[in-house]
């Protein structure tokens, strides 16, 4: 639509973000709200055309903007999606707007920080996916930081602080390693930090590369996050206000397979195929260990975050499966459509905790029961995301799953046998967690008094619900935006660099 | 030396800076206390025109005078340049605070503008002696300042231990000097460069000489071994004293360094680079985790300040013009970045209160949101956290390391990096999270507001922009670096 329509998509979040910071002070935190709800809607309006005007047949760049930045050091504000991060940044622009909508009225100290904070992560995490130059996706990728600090820090609950601090170093230590494999990497690409320059180095020893490897590793394996560098997620999902864990769930978990999908495997094949077999391993050990932790929880949040590790566990898993040289298509089309549907699902399913917690203030298990007497719309729609969550057909969960089972297979049985536990484990967790929670008799007078969705949640729940519906009965119109930049991909990956 | 020749040019700003003083000097005896503003306005008002004299006086090619004993070069300019820029920002700063404390004095101003003025010819020396002689009218300068607050036991401790350390080092500075001087038989810099290099005899004195020169410049910079004047100082003096001290003579320290182990002793760079080299690793480890447990926010913005300079340390052993840049580069962000730190001290503080624990920031969004975010942009560039101008200044490092293929040296660094986000988070932490304790309201003079903000700002603009400042510093190194 317009020439400059990335740019637009990073920055307009982020300049409305500063509009709603520069409304001050708690007085006018109703002016705070509309023009946060406004920014976000037109966050995602522009983002829109990057779904209408992809081309499908064109598996490489598109929408490129490329100025001269920091020309002395070889780096470029360099800006593109394929069909890969088209689609996320999309998604996050989606769910910007519905955590502007799940924080109305809930946030009632400092909401214009609150929610330009949010804008301006929109922002930031928009311009990691779209950044096509090392240096300019590292300061988004570490940029994003800061406001989900502040987020977790500032809104969250009694252990807010551990959790922050937690989260924030975590994720620095990966990401401090992997600026130095990047700074390496510019000296071999003829002093330029363009990924896609990266992409087409022609030879980096064996060794060299496995080194390379372990630092993209060890930053993107904390951000998805991965069996054992994960256990920052669980505090920081429980902790965060509702809205940050739905971005933290939905989006920033992406970040890391993004990560891996863009720099990782390009740029390092051989290591890729040589430590394949580690990759593959962790992901089973998230997705069945995981899973078994899932089912022990008694704090909802916490289940849902064990959740996500699980699922994630699923994406790292399709992209990894090598038969031979060549990637599976399924196993890394089904990783991609997962981390899209996980995205709905999980913001849906942390929206629906937020909305039971506004009312109860407690997020343990045994102190719900029978809500769905009182809130049988509510339990209506919590039903459907405890479904996708648990991988139901008809749903976006069951898509990718089915998808990278199916690649699995082709590539080793067991692995395919290992993975498809989760559809029972996802199963078992969530299902048991929904009939605690909702079904059976009201439990306590705390359940009696809670009041059913109103208007604002049931727009937010309505809308998660038909995306939620939508992609699981025509996963087809996903699919076919990334079909041909995974194709690339793949053929890409099957090169080797020694 | 023909007086027929001597060309006073190249040295107008530092002769009209002398004259100013001697004015200044002599006018405030005159001024009574009500009045003081005056003097004040006087001294930026020198600063303003001594910074104008520099930019007309700017020579592309580096010109000698005295014979051959001052440079006037393109990094002097630079580097002089900012550091007006930084003591005009820091009189701002402490107007207030010094007023609320009786050091509203003249002797203030004169003895600023007298380290300005060591400062400038250190950064403007071609020859061992002129170093010598602007290092010792800047250490002076300071020792005294530092103890204008005469009724404070704490700042006269302070000043006794920097100058007692202090003349230690100048000692141990003037011995390798002397040394370098009995090897090579001159003391002019650049004769001293050629004579190194022809020489392979008494390599032994050569290298002697370079360990007590290193000795001296590491005390000044503030690096581990010889860091243990810094936390005391920082904490002990008055804080408008302690921006003084900490940042211009940061820049003319760093200046200093570069022109003996550069423009000197290039030569011996084998030598000095594993010294160095250890010397920044130590800085970074032990500044950063000594930080960790400091309660005292000037204390722990002295460890930080230690690790700083390890950081800066590592951009000047890469021994490559990109290397020697990117140090110029962490010294001028990191210059701004502490007078931030330090400004918004000082404007927390007030009559009868010093703000100076952790605690005492604790709740500041609350307060004032806009200070906290002041707050927040600078503490996260210090921290190295993009989009600020810190992650650059960082990143600007670790590329020249890399360069030189020291790959463990940059993972230390990163490393090392990492620990020091711990204490900067903290502050952020104590800002935004915690409620406050200290619920009286700020109050801080119009101007400093301006000037604090737009310091802040700075960080974030330079954060997103940093190009025009990085090629600034590369064309100065190129210009001035004389390779003989």
């Amino acid at each position: 639509m317009f020439t400059n329509q990335l740019s637009l998509v990073i920055w307009a979040p982020i300049v409305a973000g500063l509009l709603v910071l520069a409304t001050g002070g708690d007085q006018r935190a109703n002016l705070a709200r509309w023009l946060a709800v406004a920014g976000a809607l037109i966050g995602f309006l522009l983002s829109l055309p990057l779904f209408t005007g992809f081309d499908n047949l064109n598996g490489g760049m598109q929408f490129e903007e490329i100025k001269p930045w920091i020309a002395t050091y070889g780096i470029q504000y360099h800006l593109g999606v394929d069909g890969i991060s088209m689609l996320f940044v999309i998604l996050n622009s989606f769910t910007t707007l519905m955590v502007v909508l799940a924080g109305w009225q809930v946030i009632q100290k400092r909401p214009a920080q609150y929610m330009a904070a949010f804008l301006i992560m929109s922002g930031l995490i928009n311009g990691a996916f779209a950044a096509l130059d090392a240096i300019l996706f590292y300061v988004f990728f570490e940029g994003m930081l800061i406001p989900m600090y502040l987020i977790i820090g500032v809104w969250g609950g009694p252990r807010r602080v551990y959790a922050s601090f937690k989260f924030f170093l975590y994720t620095l230590l990966g990401s401090l390693l992997m600026l130095v494999a990047l700074i390496y990497l510019y000296f071999q690409a003829g002093k330029t930090f363009d990924i896609q320059a990266f992409q087409a180095i022609a030879k980096i020893p064996l060794n060299v590369q496995i080194l390379l490897f372990i630092a993209f590793f060890l930053s993107f394996a904390v951000k998805v996050p991965m069996w054992p560098v994960h256990t920052w997620l669980p505090d920081a999902h429980v902790e965060a206000p509702t809205g940050g864990s739905m971005v933290l769930a939905a989006i920033t978990l992406k970040i890391g397979a993004y990560g891996f999908l863009r720099f990782a495997l390009p740029i390092l094949p051989d290591a890729a195929r040589e430590l394949s077999w580690i990759m593959v391993a962790l992901s089973l050990v998230a997705v069945v260990y995981i899973g078994l932790v899932a089912l022990v929880q008694t704090d909802m949040k916490k289940l849902v975050a064990y959740s996500s590790i699980s699922h994630m566990g699923f994406v790292t898993l399709g992209l990894f499966m090598f038969a031979g040289s060549h990637l599976n298509q399924w196993a890394v089309e089904g990783a991609l459509v997962q981390m899209v549907s996980h995205g709905f699902v999980s913001a849906g399913m942390f929206f629906c905790i937020g909305v039971m917690y506004d009312r109860v203030h407690s997020r343990n298990i045994a102190d719900y029961g029978g809500v769905a007497n009182k809130m049988p719309i509510f339990a209506a729609f919590m039903m459907l995301f405890a479904m996708a969550n648990s991988g139901l057909p008809a749903t976006s969960g069951f898509a990718g799953e089915f998808m990278v089972i199916m690649g699995a297979v082709q590539v080793n049985f067991w692995y395919a046998a290992l993975a498809a536990t989760t559809l029972i484990f996802g199963a078992a967790y969530t299902l048991w967690m929904y009939k605690r929670v909702i079904f059976g008799a009201v439990s306590n007078h705390h359940v009696e008094e809670m009041a059913d969705v109103n208007k604002r949640e049931f727009l937010v729940l309505a809308v998660l619900a038909i995306a939620v519906l939508g992609m699981g009965l025509y996963p087809q119109g996903f699919v076919e935006k990334m079909h041909l930049s995974v194709n690339d991909l793949i053929a890409h990956v099957a090169q080797t660099k020694l | 030396m023909n007086w027929a020749d001597l060309n006073l040019m190249p040295a107008l700003p530092e002769l009209f800076m002398s004259g100013a003083i001697l004015v200044i000097l002599m006018l405030d005896l005159f001024i009574s206390d009500a009045k003081r503003g005056i003097t004040y306005g006087l001294t930026l008002l020198t600063l303003a025109l001594c910074a104008l004299l520099q930019v007309k006086g700017y020579a592309a090619t580096p010109v000698h005078t005295f014979g051959g004993m001052f440079v006037n070069d393109p990094l002097s300019t630079l580097v002089k340049l900012a550091m007006y820029g930084s003591t005009a920002i820091v009189l701002v700063y402490s107007r207030q605070y010094i007023a609320d404390r009786g050091l509203f004095r003249g002797e203030f101003f004169s003895l600023s503008l007298f380290a300005l003025l060591g400062m400038n010819i250190m950064v403007s020396a071609s020859h061992f002696l002129t170093l010598y002689m602007g290092l010792e009218l800047l250490s002076l300068s300071l020792y005294s300042l530092i103890a204008l607050q005469r009724d404070s036991v704490k700042a006269t401790e302070s000043a006794m231990k920097y100058f007692v350390l202090g003349a230690l080092a100048s000692g141990l500075l003037l011995y390798g000097i002397s040394m370098i001087y009995g090897a090579t038989g001159t003391l002019d810099l650049a004769l001293v460069a050629k004579a190194v290099k022809a020489q392979q005899a008494n390599d032994m004195l050569l290298v002697f000489g370079l360990v007590f020169i290193v000795a001296g410049l590491c005390f000044k910079l503030g690096a581990v071994p010889f860091h243990m004047w810094v936390p005391d100082v920082y904490e002990g003096s008055a804080t408008a004293v302690t921006l003084m001290v900490g940042a211009a003579p940061k820049l003319a320290a760093f200046v200093f360094v570069l022109r003996i182990l550069v423009q000197g002793l290039e030569t011996m760079v084998a030598d000095w680079q594993a010294m160095l080299a250890l010397v920044a690793v130590l800085s970074m480890a032990i500044g950063n985790i000594t930080a960790i447990a400091q309660t005292n926010i000037k204390r722990m913005l002295a460890y930080s300040t230690i690790s700083h300079m390890g950081f800066l340390l590592l951009g000047l052993l890469a021994g490559t013009p990109d290397g020697y840049a990117s140090a110029l580069f962490y010294a001028l962000v990191y210059v701004l970045m502490s007078m931030v730190s330090f400004g918004m001290l000082l404007g927390l503080s007030r009559a009868g209160f010093d703000c100076e624990t952790l605690d005492d920031l604790k709740g500041l969004n609350g307060r004032n949101s806009w200070y906290a975010l002041l707050v927040l942009l600078t503490m996260f560039s210090m921290a190295g956290v993009p989009p600020l101008a810190g992650f650059y200044a960082k990143f600007a490092v670790i590329k020249s390391i890399v360069d030189i293929h020291l790959y463990w040296l940059a993972i230390v660094a990163v490393m090392m990096s990492l620990i020091g986000a711990f204490y900067y988070l903290r502050i952020v932490k104590n800002v935004y999270f915690d409620e406050a304790q200290d619920t009286a309201p700020i109050t801080m003079r119009a101007d400093m507001k301006l000037v604090l903000s737009l310091n802040a700002i700075a960080l974030l603009v330079l954060g997103v922009m940093p190009e025009r400042l990085i090629e600034l510093c590369i064309e100065a190194m190129k210009q001035s670096l004389t390779v003989i």
